[in-house]
């Protein structure tokens, strides 16, 4: 595929060894910051030309993000990589850990080195074991080459970098949460502010980015951060995966420019399965609000386009939904996962993820009420926009998606205690 | 920093002026706007996650919390806007949703937080049409109820244990709906501080035991008062139901106690109760104790004095109660001067007199002002269990990095970082002397010191420090060596120029001291054991449990011809020992005065009426001087003593001077000694009969010997083993605990419980059988 | 003072076990060896086939010098630690959207009924226990399941069949 950022080489059958990694320019651009000295200033500049936007969800300019901290502040300062990947709908940076995990490590290093921190952690979900060892076989082969450690190249910069397995929470792939998780707690978020820019892992200021943004980091500085940009679209710099599964033909990872259109992706996923019709998808992992397929195959895959359907492009996982699928079902499951997923101490998304999935539970199994698509709307709502971190908003919006495009269905369940779709089962 | 600029906010329309960088909710609070909240609170960090403070900020998109919400200057913030009432009315309906709505059953009622906001900001249509949430129950210990299906998860306690109690016992487990607060497994709560999760929490989730459905909280009548243990005289709210104690309640001081109580101070109540309360005068006759009249009763008090005192005033001794007020201590001296006797003391666990200084023992500053301090070296306290809220007060300096040092008898577990140096009570005066010659001090002690690099680091440590303070405890005061302990505290605190104290062990020792319950040449509170006296009267106290040498105690008063008791309680001691009993009113019962650790004089009022026919101890003094004939008796009411007194010693406290050290260090034995702790539920009389807190498990094992492994493994025994403790002619039998707090040569052998007031000193050679 | 406060550090675990969690400790700076916490479950769960006990966790809390309520309170926050029983194979299958909407429901039927349990249980000869799991981040392999360290993916239930067979 063109323009490849982080799978670039993957016709490489071993890319994950560094000489494979190093035979196409890999740990070159890091040599050359840390043996030039690169001012931080400067790769930051870079950063902020290549218009590269955190790939973990929230799409937050990740220049900038490096430029809040405070480098001559004395005192530690932490460098952590977000590799939960607990987004359902997501499978990405599992593959970044197991086919390039290079790339991740020289990324970690840069970034380390632009906002001077000496320790850098790689927060990888505690399943992701095959990965992990993948990652960690990566970090040794670099130390071993001398670009982990103490005094890295000579250049007098040290850098410690050490995996951070999960224990099993979605709610620690929030930054706050993640960091909570590292010092060893249970994994809450933290009210913001102060942003972890200023205090961060153990109170000290600390940047956290996604696997996928750490690992495009290499690649924008070797080839430039204009050409990056350039591939991308406007307010959507640089290419990115795209994790896509349902009832496609081809679920897998694919990384696209930004603002390719939906109907490219479908197709490289080889468009529905046994040739069923598509019924509707879910944009941006299971939080972003679901929206009709012909809507979708209208819509180009960057952050500006998907928003002003009234979505999110989150992390860039597709799911894809043909018409067998019962709408009712889907949301009462992804309810049941917020209800579980919620880390308790917000009272509305403690409270509210259980509500709002005992209510389209009850809906799902003919039980529903008349007045339940109200009080559905009504305690989404309740919950959105008042909790410290956004897992309440993500059981929140799907909800209010779901019944914008598909209330029949919920009506029909509540009115005939059964399914509208396929059997009527 | 900006931090002290003053800078306008708008609230509701209304102009607020206040500090940069204060919380929004503490602006409000101060304002008298009410935003309801339920994590927040002043004293712990910021939760902000029941979100009942959301507020509206201009310009911010979604309502904040104003617990977590620092001023900026030119904010403006709605609490009534329609976003806000929508977001109090959402919050509150999830808080109701899982919550019974059992209020008339719930020990709570009446003073609930969320009932009291659900008035205010809920509405009143449940939605919520799925089963509640249950939880089942565990059982946390003697103090604290729990009603676990009631909490709605502030965390109060939870951050109380990690913040203020300095030990995390409480927890929140499992995750989203199913998290838990608790315990997780069934355990008992043992923070010397746990009852204030009482008081934090804002639902009928945490209540106390001892008051489990006793009364509504409509029915209460509350009293201000002052708490009658340690010398913090921490404020306190005395809540009675037709003249009965009910429950005590801290009244926040933030010079004193803050918001919080010690759970000595929390439920001793219940030892107002006790059945041992002596509910009517009892006289002695051919050793049989008989019911008689108060008349009967004062009228051969008067006698029995007036006749040993007429041949030979120096036959009266008179022992008080540091627990006693200070209008029952003036008027106990009063008698014991106007009989022409000096014998009078209220330094009852003391046992080295030899500095006999008459200046008053204090703590040489403000209570609050220990948790600014940079260094402190304590000498002889277990400064945790003695003074709770003085500990706490010492945590929060060592949160901030305050060095602090013990050099103590025993290693504490303590809740803050510190440096503890362990040794056998000889082994202290060695230490301290130590410290005081690398801190260049010349001290007149005969014997050799050796000086360590830990010892100069003390010393360095204090010299370098900007406001140190050097603090003598409960074991320091009932050293053999004291005055030496005292000398070399000076010596130190001259020659590093830190300031230096006492830490007074009860609720009125100061006060005691202040107004002079001291003998100007006569005999202090051992030697008029030593050298029995044919007469005795006691204010307060059980010779078997609040004196140094309970053996001495007990035989000299056997064998003295009138002891004269003036008591809340009828004990087994005192009916061995005295020959006539007269009734006192207890705690909450009567008026009276405190002088605290600082020097703060505090009054307070009866609350409860006295039980059965005792009487306010000052009225039963009063009398007994009218019986007596001795000018200056006619005081109608307690205030009147207290002015009296207050004119006369009210001046302000000076630093104390705690004399030099010099003469033999009389602490070194040549075999086992013992360290005779007073645990902190045996240390008076009300306390030891508070029954919930006897059964904590600090009461329950404080009645123990202890000894380290070695000095076990030496004497052939071993942990659980029923052992012989003899010392001071007596012999008392206990359970022996192995216990490496303990340092070699030394057994720990508590004071003040049972079985103690057959034993000797507090401090002395002791010897272990097994039985 | 519990008796596993008087017990010396170096008797807690065995030799190996104790190396692997300095090990995880030396991945954190100096005073933050409550970043092991969870490194530290893991690898005592490991070792004592696949669950915790209220007397492990006792242990790693003394292990760590943290009171033990917070090693309570991570040992049950995150849900890959066990607080009961769990079968020497303990198949996690995912059921969330994608892999739902790929026939997990199948794929938990076929495990029901081969294996005679539901999820939460274990088979009687202890082989096997059903547990019942969010995303796994795999959805391009629904339907999948996780057994021990190792991912399955595209079942079906001929699939499952011989990778029951092949599991110990
Ligand atoms: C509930 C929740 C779950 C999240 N999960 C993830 C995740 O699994 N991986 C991730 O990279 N970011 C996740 N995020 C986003 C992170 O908080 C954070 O924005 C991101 O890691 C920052 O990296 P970036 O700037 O490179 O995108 C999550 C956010 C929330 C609110
Ligand atoms: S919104 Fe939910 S998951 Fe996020 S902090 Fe609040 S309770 Fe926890
Ligand atoms: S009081 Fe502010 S969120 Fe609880």
């Amino acid at each position: 595929m063109a323009n490849e950022v982080i799978f670039k080489n993957r016709d490489l059958d071993r890319l994950w060894d560094i000489e494979q990694y190093r035979s196409r320019g890999g740990y070159e651009v890091l040599t050359r910051i840390l043996t030039e000295k690169t001012p931080p200033a400067e790769i930051i500049d870079g950063m902020k030309t290549s218009g590269l936007r955190g790939r973990g969800g929230a799409g937050f300019p990740t220049g900038l993000k490096w430029s809040f901290i405070n480098r001559s502040a004395p005192g530690d300062k932490y460098l952590v990589c977000n590799s939960d990947e607990g987004e359902p709908g997501t499978f990405k940076d599992r593959d970044i850990l197991r086919y390039n995990p290079h790339a991740l490590v020289e990324g970690m290093l840069i970034a380390s080195y632009v906002i001077d921190a000496h320790r850098a952690y790689n927060y990888i979900r505690g399943e992701f074991w095959e990965p992990y060892e993948r990652f960690q076989n990566a970090i040794d082969q670099a130390r071993a080459a001398g670009f982990v450690g103490n005094n890295i190249l000579g250049s007098g910069f040290d850098c410690e970098l050490n995996v951070h397995l999960g224990g099993g929470a979605y709610v620690c792939g929030e930054e706050t949460a993640l960091l909570e998780s590292i010092e060893g707690k249970k994994g809450q978020p933290r009210y913001k502010p102060p942003f972890p820019a200023h205090v961060g892992l153990y109170g000290r200021p600390t940047v956290i980015n996604n696997t996928e943004t750490l690992a495009s980091v290499p690649t924008i500085l070797r080839e430039g951060a204009e050409q990056f940009r350039d591939i991308g679209v406007e307010n959507s710099g640089g290419s990115k995966l795209f994790s896509i599964s349902g009832h496609v033909k081809n679920p897998g990872v694919f990384e696209l420019p930004m603002g390719t259109p939906f109907s490219e992706l479908f197709e490289l996923a080889g468009g529905m399965r046994d040739g069923s019709k598509i019924k509707a998808v879910i944009p941006g992992g299971s939080s972003s609000p679901v929206i009709p397929g012909e809507i979708m195959m209208d819509l180009t895959m960057d952050y500006d386009a998907i928003a002003k359907a009234g979505s999110m492009l989150g992390s860039g996982a597709v799911i894809v939904m043909d018409e067998s699928t019962c709408m009712v079902k889907v949301l009462d499951r992804m309810g049941y996962f917020y209800y579980e997923e919620s880390c308790g101490q917000c009272t509305p998304c403690r409270e509210g993820t259980g509500w709002l999935y005992r209510i389209v539970h009850r809906i799902e199994n003919g039980q529903g009420r008349p007045e339940d698509i109200d009080l559905l709307m009504d305690v989404q709502n309740r919950i959105r926009g008042k909790t410290i971190c956004a897992l309440g908003d993500a059981a929140a919006m799907p909800v209010a998606g779901m019944l914008r495009y598909y209330q029949d269905e919920f009506q029909y369940h509540i009115d005939h205690k059964k399914c509208k779709v396929g059997a009527g089962t | 920093m900006s931090e002290e600029k003053t800078i306008t906010i708008e609230v509701d329309g209304q102009p607020l002026e206040t500090k940069a960088g204060a919380l929004l909710i503490d602006v409000t609070d101060a304002a008298g706007i009410d935003i309801p909240r339920f994590c927040y609170h002043k004293k712990l960090s910021i939760a902000a996650s029941c979100r009942m403070c959301l507020v509206e900020v201009a310009k911010v998109p979604k309502p904040i919390p104003a617990c977590a919400t620092q001023v900026m200057d030119g904010m403006v913030v709605q609490t009534r806007s329609p976003m806000v009432l929508a977001a109090q009315k959402a919050t509150m309906e999830f808080l109701l949703i899982n919550h019974p709505l059992d209020c008339p059953v719930c020990d709570q009622g009446g003073e609930c937080e969320l009932q009291d906001v659900a008035m205010g900001y809920g509405s009143d249509v449940t939605r919520f049409v799925e089963a509640k949430r249950v939880i089942p129950e565990t059982d946390i210990g003697p103090l604290i109820a729990t009603d676990m299906t009631r909490c709605i998860h502030c965390t109060r306690c939870v951050r109380f244990g990690d913040e203020v109690a300095g030990m995390r016992e409480m927890g929140a487990t499992g995750r989203g709906e199913h998290m838990t607060i608790g315990t997780f497994i069934a355990h008992n709560v043992d923070s010397e501080l746990s009852g204030n999760v009482i008081d934090l929490c804002p639902v009928g989730a945490l209540t106390s035991k001892p008051f489990q459905y006793r009364a509504r909280a409509w029915e209460l009548t509350r009293h201000t008062g002052v708490a009658p243990h340690d010398s913090v005289g921490s404020n306190i709210q005395v809540h009675t139901r037709r003249g009965e104690v009910m429950r005590v309640h801290p009244h926040s001081n933030d010079a004193i106690n803050e918001v919080w109580l010690s759970d000595r101070d929390r439920f001793s109540y219940e030892g107002v109760k006790s059945e041992d309360r002596l509910t009517q005068p009892l006289i002695k006759k051919d050793g049989e104790w008989t019911e008689a009249s108060w008349e009967e009763a004062l009228e051969a008090a008067a006698s029995g004095l007036k006749n040993i005192a007429s041949p030979d005033a120096d036959q009266i001794g008179t022992l008080v109660s540091p627990t006693a007020t200070l209008e029952e201590i003036a008027l106990a001296r009063k008698i014991t001067k106007g009989l022409g006797s000096s014998n009078i003391d209220y330094r009852l666990r003391q046992e080295d007199f030899r500095g006999n200084s008459s200046a008053v023992p204090w703590l040489g500053q403000s209570i609050a002002s220990l948790e600014s301090i940079d260094s402190a070296l304590l000498i002889g306290s277990n400064i945790r269990k003695d003074q709770p809220l003085l500990a706490h007060r010492l945590r929060k300096a060592a949160l901030k990095g305050a060095k602090i040092q013990l050099i103590n008898p025993l290693q504490l577990d303590l809740h803050f970082d510190a440096a503890q140096m362990v040794s056998d009570p000889a082994g202290m005066v060695h230490n301290l002397a130590a410290i005081a010659e690398a801190a260049g001090g010349s001290h007149h002690l005969t014997e050799q010191i050796e000086v360590t690099a830990e010892h100069k680091a003390v010393a360095e440590g204090l010299k370098r420090s900007e406001s140190a303070v050097i603090l003598l405890g409960n074991l320091a005061q009932s050293h053999p060596d004291y005055t030496i302990l005292c000398g070399l505290a000076a010596l130190i605190a001259k020659a590093t120029e830190v300031s230096v104290g006492v830490i007074p062990m009860a609720a009125n020792s100061v006060g005691a001291a202040v107004i002079g319950a001291i003998p100007d040449h006569g005999l202090n509170a051992h030697s008029m054991l030593e050298n029995p006296r044919k007469g005795y009267l006691l204010l307060g106290i059980e010779p078997g449990r609040d004196t140094n040498n309970p053996a001495l105690a007990r035989s000299a008063m056997s064998s003295a011809e009138l002891v004269v008791a003036v008591t809340a309680y009828r004990s087994p001691c005192l009916e061995e020992t005295a020959s006539i009993m007269l009734p006192m009113s207890g705690f909450g019962e009567t008026s009276g005065s405190f002088v605290n650790a600082e020097g703060r004089w505090q009054h307070f009022s009866g609350a409860a009426a006295p039980v059965g026919e005792s009487r306010p101890g000052w009225k039963i003094l009063r009398v007994l001087g009218n019986l007596l004939n001795l000018d200056g008796f006619d005081y109608s009411s307690s205030e009147e003593i207290l002015d009296e007194l207050r004119d006369a010693h009210g001046a302000e406290l000076k630093v104390t001077g705690l004399g030099t050290a010099k003469g033999k260090i009389r602490s070194a034995v040549t075999g086992l000694v013992r360290i005779g702790e007073t645990p902190i539920y045996a240390a008076d009389a009300l306390v030891r009969r508070a029954t919930s807190l006897q059964k904590t498990a600090e009461a329950r094992e404080a009645a123990a010997a202890r000894v380290n492994p070695s000095v076990a493994a030496d004497a052939g025994l071993f942990d659980g083993d029923r052992v012989a403790v003899v010392q001071g002619g007596g012999r008392a039998e206990m359970v022996l605990r192995v216990d490496p707090h303990i340092p070699d040569g030394c057994v720990w052998v508590p004071a003040a419980v049972p079985g103690s007031e057959s034993l000797g000193d507090q401090f002395g050679e002791i010897s272990l059988e097994k039985v | 003072m519990s008796a596993l406060e008087t017990k010396n550090r170096n008797e807690l675990f065995t030799p190996e076990i104790r190396a692997e969690i300095d090990h995880e400790i030396a991945k954190y700076p100096e005073a933050e060896s409550q970043s092991a916490a969870m490194a530290a479950l893991r690898i005592v769960q490991d070792a004592n086939g696949g669950w915790l006990t209220q007397e492990r966790m006792d242990e790693v809390a003394a292990y760590l010098d943290l009171p033990p309520i917070a090693i309570y309170e991570v040992a049950t926050f995150y849900s890959m630690y066990e607080h009961k029983p769990v079968g020497r194979n303990k198949l996690c299958v995912c059921t969330n959207i994608s892999c739902m909407i790929n026939n997990s429901d199948q794929i938990v039927e076929h495990l029901n009924n081969r294996l005679g349990i539901k999820f939460g249980e274990v088979t009687e000869d202890g082989r096997f226990s059903l547990k019942e799991v969010e995303c796994l981040g795999a959805c391009g392999g629904a339907p999948m399941m996780q057994v021990g360290r190792k991912y399955y993916e595209n079942l079906t239930p001929e699939r499952l069949d011989s990778i029951l067979d092949e599991l110990e």
